[in-house]
């Protein structure tokens, strides 16, 4: 009993330990290779080291062949030991190429750099991706292919033969015979061979895979040149779709924010009757909010930065809000039945809000900055997706799925409902309508002042914020119709993506004129837009 | 003999008359206190003022257009700016073929601008407008054309109310987007400016500008007559009827939307013809001038003065625009909220404007939008077919 017990502790010692006493043994191996850099008398001498580094395929050297390529492998005159000069802590140190730990202060230390010329610095990159291919982290495995692939190295055939034999990940592995496929394209002799390549470089389908083939198109001929040109085909076809993709991407993008921008002027203009001029200003208004919680932010809790705008948007909610009720009850309501004038009165509201918020924070832009989770890009497919575009996408959906519950769902919506259908009715039936007004008017800004806390992080927050998104915000109400959301939000989608699929072949100015073209010509058809609300109280 | 008594009708209101007068005492007044008397009086008028002022009479000009499709149509554009510029390119055009030789490139044919674009040759659309009477054509055509096109989509399928505000809106919008682009070939974001000469006189000379001051003056007050005469026909009484009853009217056998489009064309026109007057006075057109808020101004001014009464607008226009020129002098930073606040002020105080206020603005039968409770009014307001009364 005890025997088998005991053999069995040994062999899971033994499995356990291979892995480690060869990466010791490694590091040996390594440090002594290392110190051959020492010894280099000549830039042949370095190409041979960079050569036997790369052959080791320990990616624990990539540190060491990155220094050697910037400049900062250097060797310590005294003991011809081998280190990398940095700045750790305000002072210049050595480090220890292998373990990253400090060694000393560079003061007083005499130093030789490691001489390199382009040659070898490109020499150093192959290596490193040789090496890189092995990392930990998938995503340097990733572009260590990458770079592979666009080298097509025949040196590096060999290194990634192998890393292809070890990859578990599927994606991972994929890029890594894409960039085989690469190198055996250029330097086989094989035929067949040379063909099942271009099969696997086409399955790649993205632009480098393109310019990859193109380069080949003259320098082959007969099968081969057949199939890398029904590839080329293919890939082109491949590009067209992602190109669309990315168009509706950003159409969607735009159109979220054209959504967010309008929605408010929807509902109040459904309820109302009337036109908000000053709506842009709300929107305005939400971004200067979301600069100034920042900026209180960056005096009180700096470290909480990042979740500034969690803060912003119930404080852009209520100020937004606030100053529409302000609005609606010191000038709107008095100006009921006439729709016209409530127009120049709310123009007039938005010259005063202009004006008061260059005065206050002066003329130029103001920096909101992005939280970190919203800055950067992600890829999907071959779109490149910003994170920042991606959550306002996401927000306009939040935001209409809550104001779907809050008309649909709230005795604030039965009634504001009520009024947009039949206000004599309604008011017949105990509904306090001027009370609904302002509350409708409250909501509509405190909407636009969310909108504001959106936009102001892909938009410049200055005064003119909201004159720029006011005419977009009222095609879409015109477009989409009021008294329903789905309207808003169909006519923000098409408007914005129309806009972007004019874009490529009229020129973004000249989109924008078409869709409005498009849209004065729309209001023919359908004077009162898409969605446009049935019953008697609207029929003339 | 039916001309003469149409005209008739445009001297039938007193107030008309009396502004006319005004305006015809300005026209001698100014030309005289500026180069009769001499420039040490007190009397004196300095050099700088008779251009401003006359700049004045081509926005006067506008109001009034502004006026008879807003005050008696009830159609509220916010896209008249549109039709001036569209004017004041049009001269701008001929006024660019007039500089010649004299340009910074000295190319006979092409203006600076498109040699500097390296353009090779005239558009197509350049053509003719070396030839002053061709421009003047194209003054009083390409608006006329544009509001006849877009009134006719308009009213056709009944849009009203705000709806149309917001399209004439998008309208000039489209245009200044339009006018921004280098390849339209209207000299982009500058526009066109550095003109030389109007006619054969030089336009910088002070002589020049009394002539096109006074030239201003008798179109501000040709074109009161005229919009006081189609006020006062047949004509204009169906169109205050389809300002008050759109429906009533049409269940009267009448066409609600060829009266609308007579009324925006001719505005259209007028507007036109003063942008004209004002680019030579300027001396500058660019895609600026269609810019929206320049329209919602119009609006104001005829709001300031009295909507619906002819003489208020000009009075407004001349008001608002010397209060602009003062305020953008002493208290540049204040004058958008003094701006601003005239808007509210005067839709909310003064509905019939400075007119009404003197009570000079003529009474209306009460619409019966005027009878109701204001509840029912609101109940009007979902209702965009009966927005506006």
């Amino acid at each position: 009993m005890a025997i088998p017990s005991f053999l069995k502790t040994l062999l899971l010692g033994l499995l356990l330990a291979l892995p480690l006493s060869a990466a010791h043994a490694d590091d040996a191996q390594l440090r002594e290779i290392l110190s051959g850099f020492a010894q280099a008398r000549n830039f042949n001498d370095v190409e041979k080291v960079i050569e036997a580094l790369g052959k080791t395929g320990d990616s624990n050297a990539a540190p060491a062949l990155r220094a050697l390529s910037d400049g900062s492998l250097q060797v310590r005159a005294e003991d011809k030991s081998v280190v990398i000069v940095t700045r750790r802590g305000g002072r210049e140190v050595m480090v220890d190429p292998l373990t990253d730990e400090i060694i000393a202060p560079t003061e007083g230390v005499s130093l030789d750099k490691i001489k390199i010329k382009n040659s070898i610095r490109r020499m150093i990159n192959d290596a490193l991706s040789g090496l890189t291919l092995r990392a930990e982290n998938p995503n340097v495995r990733i572009s260590a292919a990458n770079t592979i692939f666009q080298n097509a190295d025949e040196s590096q055939l060999e290194a990634i033969e192998s890393a292809i034999a070890d990859e578990k990940n599927a994606s991972v592995k994929a890029r890594m015979e894409q960039a085989r496929a690469a190198i055996v394209l250029k330097s086989s002799s094989d035929e067949k061979a040379r063909i099942d390549a271009v099969d696997t470089i086409v399955s790649r389908g993205d632009r480098d895979a393109l310019a990859l083939l193109n380069g080949y198109v003259g320098q082959t001929e007969g099968a081969l040149r057949q199939r890398i040109e029904a590839g080329i085909g293919s890939i082109q076809d491949v590009q067209a779709f992602w190109n669309m993709g990315q168009n509706v991407w950003y159409g969607i993008s735009l159109g979220s924010v054209l959504f967010l921008a309008a929605i408010g002027l929807a509902i109040t203009f459904g309820v109302m009757g009337v036109i908000n001029m000053a709506h842009g200003e709300m929107v305005m208004l939400g971004a200067y909010t979301t600069f100034v919680v920042q900026q209180i932010m960056r005096d009180y809790a700096p470290d909480a930065l990042d979740y500034s705008l969690a803060i912003a948007l119930p404080a852009a909610f209520l100020v937004a809000g606030l100053a529409g009720l302000i609005i609606e009850r010191g000038i709107i309501r008095f100006l009921y039945g006439r729709p016209l004038e409530t127009l120049l009165a709310t123009w007039g509201v938005s010259l005063i809000l202009q004006q008061a918020v260059r005065t206050i924070f002066g003329p130029t832009n103001r920096e909101v900055s992005n939280p970190s989770w919203m800055s950067g890009a992600f890829e999907l497919g071959q779109l490149s997706i910003t994170w920042n575009r991606m959550w306002i996408v996401v927000f306009a959906i939040g935001v209409f799925v809550v104001l779907l519950l809050v008309i649909n769902r709230t005795r604030l919506g039965l009634f504001m409902r009520a009024v947009t259908q039949n206000r004599r009715m309604a008011s017949a039936m105990g509904i306090r309508t001027p009370w609904v007004d302002a509350l409708t008017f409250a909501l509509g800004s405190g909407i636009a002042g969310i909108a504001g806390v959106a936009l102001s992080q892909i938009d410049n927050v200055s005064p003119n914020l909201g004159q720029g998104y006011i005419i977009d915000s009222f095609m879409v109400v015109v477009f989409g119709g009021v008294g329903n959301l789905w309207g808003t939000l169909v006519g923000g989608l098409t408007l914005g993506i129309a806009n972007k699929f004019l874009e490529p072949f009229a020129g973004a100015v000249f989109g924008k004129i078409l869709v409005l073209i498009f849209i004065i010509l729309f209001i023919q058809r359908r004077p009162r837009g898409l969605f446009a609300m049935r019953g008697r109280a609207v029929e003339q | 003999m039916i001309l003469a008594r149409f005209f008739a009708g445009g001297f039938r209101s007193p107030l008309v008359i009396a502004g006319m007068l005004i305006i015809l005492a300005l026209a001698v007044l100014v030309p005289v206190l500026n180069m009769a008397v001499p420039a040490g009086s007190p009397f004196h008028m300095p050099d700088y003022l008779v251009p401003l002022i006359g700049k004045y009479l081509c926005y006067a000009l506008l109001a009034l257009a502004l006026d008879l499709v807003w005050g008696f149509c009830g159609i509220l554009s916010l896209g008249h700016a549109a039709f001036f510029a569209l004017g004041g390119y049009a001269m701008g055009m001929y006024l660019m073929r007039q500089i010649g030789t004299r340009g910074v490139y000295g190319n006979p044919l092409l203006p600076d601008f498109m040699v500097f674009l390296n353009w090779k040759e005239l558009p197509w659309y350049w053509f003719g407008f070396d030839n002053f009477a061709f421009a003047m054509l194209m003054v009083v055509l390409v608006p006329g054309l544009l509001a006849l096109v877009f009134g006719w989509f308009a009213f056709r399928s009944r849009v009203t109310g705000v709806y149309l505000s917001i399209i004439t809106q998008a309208m000039t919008f489209a245009l200044m987007l339009a006018f921004f682009r280098n390849e339209m070939g209207f000299g982009g974001n500058n526009g066109l400016t550095d003109f030389k000469d109007i006619v054969g006189f030089d336009i910088a000379a002070q002589s020049t500008r009394i002539g096109l001051f006074v030239i201003s003056a008798a179109a501000l007050i040709i074109g009161l007559i005229i919009t006081s005469a189609v006020i006062n026909s047949k004509y204009g009484k169906i169109l205050a009827a389809v300002r008050d009853a759109e429906s009533r009217t049409r269940f009267l056998g009448y066409r609600p939307e060829n009266i609308k489009l007579i009324a925006f064309v001719l505005s259209a026109v007028v507007a036109g013809i003063a942008g004209a007057l004002y680019v030579p006075q300027v001396g500058i057109i660019n895609p600026g001038e269609f810019e929206p808020a320049n329209s919602i101004e119009v609006v104001v001014w005829t709001a300031v003065g009295g909507r619906g009464t002819l003489v208020g607008p000009i009075a407004g226009a001349f008001l608002v625009n010397a209060g602009k020129s003062w305020f953008t002098g002493v208290l540049p930073e204040y004058w958008l909220f003094a701006l601003g606040g005239l808007f509210i002020f005067v839709t909310l105080f003064m509905p019939k404007g400075i007119m009404g206020l003197l009570g000079l603005a003529r009474r209306r039968r009460p619409s019966p939008v005027d009878e109701m409770s204001s509840d029912a009014r609101a109940d009007i307001a979902t209702n965009p077919a009966e927005q506006e009364q």
